[in-house]
């Protein structure tokens, strides 16, 4: 399957064939899958545009605390004096953004926006990404288990898959953030209390309710391959297997494992939020977007201060839209079909 | 098509019988595996005023030193053939389908679920059938004129949809039309259907619109790739290839095939919302199930959590089947697998 790709415009396809033939072998050889959808990826503006500011809100999680040094305030520092003592919302223009406060401050004790954001943001993005790490491999173990082995562990893994889709997930969240005491021992292996413990309860929820939504793409990809030539070829040639799967199977299934972890994450990052906001992911004073959404509705800051509700909604759309278009793109990047 | 209906009832039931198991275990189980005493798990269940004698009686109350099977038979018995509470001084009947009393104002779940669900139904019903509409219509036009600039400025707006927060846009639209051009002065209040319809609707406006926009999103997407697909099998080729005119080619055969799967994703969307849209209900103030869900787990009243979830649970499992029997009317090929 080196099939020509056509890459419009590229030098090769506009030089005649006497030239071409004259070019070094180089020029002509055949991609790997894997350049075919590099090439598409960075054909796609939109997409990449989305991969960069998913690589920027990386980099400023992970470099949080000197940014924050750099450009804003410690984010639990209360700013009083740049609050209006009478209706207790920032004095400064537009919620007192400024060069000072770059996203502005917080209504009641002023602290600074953008360090509560950046920080927000490093809660968020692990969260999501390690729940993300989580459903993705419960899915693929058990999908892959599901269509390849087929019969009855097929039956049991899909009733399953269909058992949890048909969860009422965010209430099972609620609950057992709601059930499980603030101090714990995981099986009595270690102790976990307070804030540690909400972020390892928030990744096992959310991580283990959503991995049949992969499960079911990668069963249903297995099951396809499973058919194909080269795992009769592998087979035949006296292949176990435990070879088949990791070796034959699932280089081939790389492609849409990452297409859809790239679309968890997003699911994930609105779910961490929703979480936040409805009082059971991190507990205050610990910065979270929903948290803040959260402050603005039931404390009812957001008719006197705004901008207390559009800075972390819209970091939460931004985020969200980011991935979403990245994942699009990788989408059709990998499998062309799709649109 | 009788058979069809037994094995689809049986696996309706199977389906409650394991929900009821994870509820279950959400709230003795698994505090129990990471370190909860029966002392620890009663004391969570007198709500403010713990004492060591009243956390005592409510572990007697609850049976918490009991094996844990015998605690999920009685966790059963008590929804199907009702419990009797031992107060001390006087047993309390609490009749099927008994999910207990709340802690915090002493009133039986069921009433306080029966009190509450109006809201959530109101809210789900009309906004449900404005995004099944716009979000049907919308993905059913953008997979007809693809890449046309209508399909590409409603696609654009269906991914921003789903990427914005229900609470952020819910606030947004309040913030814009309560406060600003007080066109809601009073912001919403839910107003009874009965007493008052007109205030009813009025009123409801705002969620409904809030809460339709993510669905529709989410249904445009849905729509426009399930159609797309659909116009690419053989059978519309055929259809076309006899002659059909356009028309029936869409509305009879590719729409068919697209709109079942659709049909099935709303049955388990109206059963979960029907639970609680926890989140439009909080960010409106709406009393419905999913706000009384939420003040529950601030208030530590789990006996309301319990039994919220336990029927959003019915509803999911009865939404699954009324789709699952629709099914079998809509597409034949289901019944005789």
């Amino acid at each position: 399957m080196t099939a020509p790709i056509e890459v419009s415009g590229s030098e090769v396809e506009a030089q005649p064939d006497a030239v071409l033939a004259g070019v070094d072998r180089k020029a002509i050889q055949g991609r790997s899958l894997g350049q075919i959808a590099w090439l598409r990826l960075k054909r796609d503006k939109v997409a990449l545009g989305g991969g960069v500011v998913v690589l920027l809100l990386i980099l400023a999680a992970v470099f949080a605390p000197v940014l924050v040094k750099l450009l804003g305030y410690p984010p639990d520092e209360f700013h009083r004096e740049l609050i209006d003592p009478v209706f207790s919302r920032p004095t400064g223009a537009y919620g007192g953004i400024g060069w000072d406060h770059l996203f502005g401050v917080e209504p009641i004790n002023g602290r600074d926006l953008f360090s509560r954001i950046l920080y927000g943001a490093r809660i968020s993005l692990l969260v999501a990404f390690l729940a993300t790490l989580l459903s993705v491999s419960i899915g693929v173990v058990l999908g892959m288990a599901a269509g390849y082995f087929g019969g009855w562990v097929d039956t049991v893994i899909a009733r399953a898959m269909d058992v949890f889709l048909a969860f009422p997930l965010l209430l099972f969240a609620i609950a057992l953030v709601g059930a499980i005491p603030s101090q714990a021992s995981i099986f009595g292996l270690f102790e976990l209390k307070d804030n540690s413990l909400r972020i390892a309860l928030l990744i096992f929820i959310i991580g283990f309710f959503n991995w049949p939504y992969i499960g079911r793409i990668i069963r249903g990809q297995t099951l396809s391959l499973r058919e194909r030539e080269f795992v009769d070829a592998a087979r035949s040639m006296g292949a176990r297997s435990p070879h088949i799967l990791f070796k034959e199977l699932l280089p081939n299934l790389i492609g849409p494992i990452l297409v859809y972890s790239t679309l968890l994450i997003p699911t994930n990052i609105l779910f961490e939020a929703a979480l936040s906001f409805l009082g059971v992911g991190v507990a205050p004073p610990t910065p979270s977007w929903g948290g803040m959404l959260s402050d603005a509705v039931t404390k009812q800051l957001y008719p006197i201060a705004p901008h207390f509700m559009i800075v972390p909604g819209l970091a939460i759309f931004i985020t969200v839209m980011a991935f979403n278009l990245l994942g699009d793109g990788l989408r059709d990047a990998l499998d062309p079909r799709a649109r | 098509m009788i058979a069809f209906i037994v094995r689809r009832l049986v696996a309706a039931v199977l389906l409650l019988v394991i929900v009821s198991m994870v509820t279950f275990a959400i709230f003795f189980l698994v505090p129990r595996l990471v370190g909860s005493t029966p002392d620890d798990l009663a004391s969570r269940y007198v709500g403010r005023d713990a004492s060591p004698t009243s956390v005592q009686a409510a572990k007697k109350r609850l049976h918490l030193d009991d094996p844990v099977p015998l605690q999920y038979g009685r966790f059963v018995k008590g929804i199907v053939a009702g419990d009797e509470f031992d107060y001390g001084p006087q047993t309390v009947k609490c009749s099927a389908p008994c999910f207990g009393y709340s802690f915090r104002t002493s009133q039986n779940v069921l009433d306080l679920i029966k009190d509450r669900f109006p809201v959530t139904a109101s809210l789900v019903f009309g906004a449900s059938i404005l995004w099944l509409t716009g979000g049907v219509a919308v993905g059913v036009l953008s997979a007809l004129k693809r890449r046309s600039f209508f399909d590409r400025a409603a696609m654009s707006i269906a991914l921003a949809g789903v990427s914005l927060p229900i609470y952020f846009t819910g606030l947004v639209s309040l913030s814009l039309f309560a406060y600003t051009w007080k066109i809601w002065p009073d912001g919403v209040q839910y107003a009874n259907l009965l007493d008052n319809p007109v205030k009813w609707a009025y009123n409801l406006v705002l969620p409904w619109v809030t809460l339709a926009f993510l669905y529709a999103a989410m249904y445009a997407r849905l729509t426009r790739s399930g159609m797309l697909e659909t116009l690419n099998e053989d059978y519309i080729r055929t259809a076309r290839a006899k002659g059909l005119p356009e028309r029936t080619v869409i509305t009879k055969h590719a729409l068919r095939a697209t709109l079942t799967p659709i049909l099935t994703i709303f049955g388990l969307d109206i059963g979960l919302l029907l639970g609680g849209a926890v989140l439009t209900e909080s960010t409106f103030s709406l009393p419905g199930m999913g706000k009384m869900v939420v003040d529950a787990i601030t208030g530590n009243d789990l006996p309301v959590v319990l039994g919220v979830v336990m029927f959003t649970a019915l509803f999911v499992v009865l939404a699954n089947l009324i789709v699952d029997l629709l099914y079998g009317v809509v597409d034949p090929r289901v019944r005789h697998n």
